[in-house]
C-alpha cells in the first residue's frame, strides 16, 4: 500500500539554509532512509546524506527526525501517520557540512583524549587473565556504534557551544567507565574523568539514554557508577579513610 | 533559498551548524511528562510542609499507630505514647516534631540520582525535555557550589537507612495496642505497605548499588559482594517507580492515620 507522505528536509551548509518541502511516495515497510533515497533518485539528486549498512550497526545515518535524533534506517515510516508531516535535520550539535551531513570530528578529538587501555606493566599480553563476571558489566558498553546520537542530544554542548572543550560528552564519559571498571586497568581515570573530561558537568537527565539505539542504559550503568567512583575518590573522606588502612591488594 | 535566520537556542552560527531557528522541531506532547513531574512533586511538597508543621492528628494511641513523617516524635510537644526516642526539642510552631529526620529525609530526595534528573527537567528546564533547548545562557553542571553538594548522597543514604530502621520499628510496634495485646488493622497493613516501599527505594538507590559493589573490578574475587550488587541492579532498575511509589505510600499512609485519628474514620479491624 503506497502514498505520498509530507516530507520537510533542512537544505543548505554551514553558511545558510533551509527547511524544503518534499512529497514523496511511501510504501509498505519502508524506513526513513528509504524516503531520503527516494527523494535522491526523484526530486533532490544533490541532497547530501550519510548512510551504509542499513541495518542499524553501523551509526552512519544518524539525524533528527521530527526533532528526535535517530538512525534514519533504524525509524519505521509505519511510526508515524499518513497525514503527517516528517521533519529531517542534521544532527543539530556538529557543524553541518551540507544538507543531513554533519561534520563529527569533534568526537575522534574527544576519543583521542581518553587514555588507552593500561594493563598492568609487569604483565605481558598474552597473560591477561579475566573472569567473565569481571568483564561483563562493561560489555555492555562495547555495544556503542558511535552513531553520535547521545553525544549530539546531550544539552551539556547543544545548548552550550562553550562547553564542548571541557566536556568529553556520554559515549566517551561511557569509555571512561568502560575502561575504570576493567579488572586489569591500572590507569588513574577517576580524577581525570572529573578534572579533564567534564563528568561533573553531566546532570543525569538520562537524553543519551533515551536515544541510544543499541539500548545501553548509559546514564545508570555507565556516568552514575562512574560518578559515584568520582566521589569515592574525590569527595568522600570515609572511603579514603577506609583505604589506608584497610589496604588489600587486587581489591 | 531564504536568509538564515539567527540560532535560537543558545548555540553560535559561528561554529558552523545547521541554522534553524526553532527552539525545537518535536512534535509530540514533550511538555507532558515535566509538568506532571512539576506538578506531582509541588503537590507532595506542599502536602508535606503542611503535615510536617500542623503537629497534631499524627498519632492513633488506641493502636499505636504513627506517621512518618512524625517518626520519631522528639519534640517535648509529643505525646508521651509516641516517643520512642526521648522528648528533648523544644515544642514550637517552626520545628516540625521530627525535625531530627525530615532534614535527612529531604536530602537524601533531593540529591537522589532520579529527583535529580526530574527536577533539573521539571523546575529547571535544563533541560525541560530532550532535544528542546534550555533558557539558561550558562551552563555548569554539578561541578559547583551547591549543586557539587549532590556528591554527598551516600551519606544521606547512611542516614535514611537508619531512618527505615526506626520506621520499621514503628510499624511493627504498631502491632500491640495501647492495652497490650495484638492488634491488626487496615492501618497496620497501610504501615508495613509503606515500610516495605521505603526499604525497595532506600535499597535501590544508586549510591548503594556502588557501596555494595559497583566500585570494586574483581566481582569474581568477592561474590557475597557481586550477589547483592546483582540484587541492588535489579531494584535499581525499577529507583523511578520506586520514589514515586513511595510519595504516594508516604501520603497514604499519612493521611491515613490523621483521618484515623482525627476522628473523620475509625481504622477498618481485623484482629482486636
Amino acid at each position: 500500500m503506497s502514498y505520498d507522505a509530507r516530507f520537510r528536509v533542512w537544505r543548505g551548509d554551514d553558511e545558510k539554509g533551509e527547511l524544503v518541502d518534499y512529497p514523496v511516495e511511501v510504501n509498505e515497510g519502508e524506513v526513513v532512509l528509504d524516503i531520503i533515497h527516494r527523494l535522491q533518485q526523484t526530486q533532490a539528486q544533490d541532497l547530501a546524506v550519510r548512510w551504509n549498512c542499513k541495518a542499524g550497526k553501523c551509526g552512519s545515518c544518524s539525524a533528527e527526525i521530527n526533532g528526535r535524533p535517530r538512525l534514519m534506517c533504524m525509524t519505521r515510516m509505519s511510526t508515524f501517520t499518513e497525514t503527517e508531516t516528517i521533519t529531517v535535520t542534521p544532527l543539530r550539535t556538529f557543524p553541518v557540512i551540507r544538507d543531513l551531513v554533519t561534520d563529527v570530528s569533534f568526537n575522534y578529538t574527544k576519543a583521542r583524549e581518553i587514555p588507552s587501555f593500561a594493563p598492568p606493566p609487569d604483565l605481558a599480553p598474552g597473560d591477561y587473565r579475566m573472569a567473565q563476571v569481571d568483564v561483563e558489566r562493561s560489555q555492555e558498553f562495547r555495544k556503542c556504534i558511535e552513531c553520535f546520537l547521545c553525544q549530539d542530544i546531550c544539552h551539556v554542548v547543544r545548548d552550550h557551544e562553550e562547553n564542548k572543550e571541557s566536556f568529553a560528552g556520554p559515549r566517551y564519559l561511557m569509555r571512561i567507565a568502560e575502561l575504570d571498571m576493567h579488572p586489569l586497568d591500572v590507569a588513574d581515570r577517576q580524577k581525570e574523568a572529573q578534572e579533564e573530561h567534564g563528568l561533573g558537568m553531566c546532570n543525569i537527565t538520562k537524553c543519551c539514554t533515551e536515544v541510544c539505539p543499541e539500548h545501553i542504559k548509559i546514564t545508570d550503568n555507565a556516568l552514575i557508577p562512574l560518578k559515584e567512583r568520582v566521589v569515592d575518590r574525590k569527595y568522600d573522606p570515609l572511603v579514603w579513610l577506609g583505604s589506608k588502612i584497610f589496604k588489600r591488594p587486587g581489591a | 533559498m531564504s536568509a538564515a535566520p539567527e540560532i535560537s537556542h543558545g548555540t553560535v552560527a559561528s561554529a558552523g551548524r545547521a541554522q534553524i531557528s526553532a527552539r525545537t522541531l518535536r512534535t509530540d506532547r514533550w511538555w507532558l511528562p515535566p509538568l506532571l513531574t512539576f506538578a506531582g512533586l509541588a503537590a507532595w511538597v506542599a502536602y508535606a510542609t503542611v503535615r510536617a508543621f500542623m503537629q497534631e492528628w499524627y498519632f492513633v494511641e488506641e493502636y499505636n499507630y504513627l506517621t512518618p513523617f512524625y517518626s520519631p516524635c522528639v519534640s517535648v510537644g509529643c505525646e508521651p505514647e509516641s516517643a520512642h526516642f526521648g522528648r528533648f526539642l523544644p515544642d514550637v510552631w517552626w520545628l516540625p516534631y521530627a525535625s531530627l529526620t525530615l532534614p535527612f529525609l529531604l536530602l537524601f530526595r533531593l540529591t537522589c540520582y532520579y529527583y535529580r534528573k526530574a527536577y533539573y527537567r521539571a523546575f529547571w528546564l535544563s533541560p525541560p525535555a530532550c532535544g528542546v533547548a534550555e533558557p539558561h545562557k550558562k551552563y555548569s553542571g554539578e561541578t559547583r557550589f551547591p549543586l557539587l553538594g549532590q556528591n554527598l548522597h551516600r551519606y544521606f543514604f547512611y542516614a535514611a537507612t537508619l531512618i527505615s530502621v526506626i520506621n520499621t520499628y514503628d510499624a511493627v510496634l504498631a502491632f500491640g495496642k495501647a492495652d497490650g495485646g495484638f492488634g491488626l488493622g487496615l492501618g497496620n497493613i497501610i504501615l508495613v505497605a509503606n515500610v516495605v516501599a521505603l526499604w525497595a527505594y532506600t535499597i535501590s538507590c544508586h549510591s548503594c548499588r556502588s557501596i555494595v559493589g559497583g566500585r570494586i573490578n574483581n566481582f569474581s574475587k568477592h561474590p557475597m559482594r557481586y550477589k547483592s550488587w546483582q540484587f541492588v541492579s535489579r531494584l535499581n532498575t525499577k529507583h523511578m517507580e520506586l520514589a514515586w511509589l513511595t510519595l504516594a505510600t508516604l501520603a497514604l499512609t499519612d493521611f491515613y492515620i490523621m483521618a484515623v485519628s482525627a476522628g473523620w474514620i475509625s481504622d477498618l479491624r481485623i484482629v482486636g
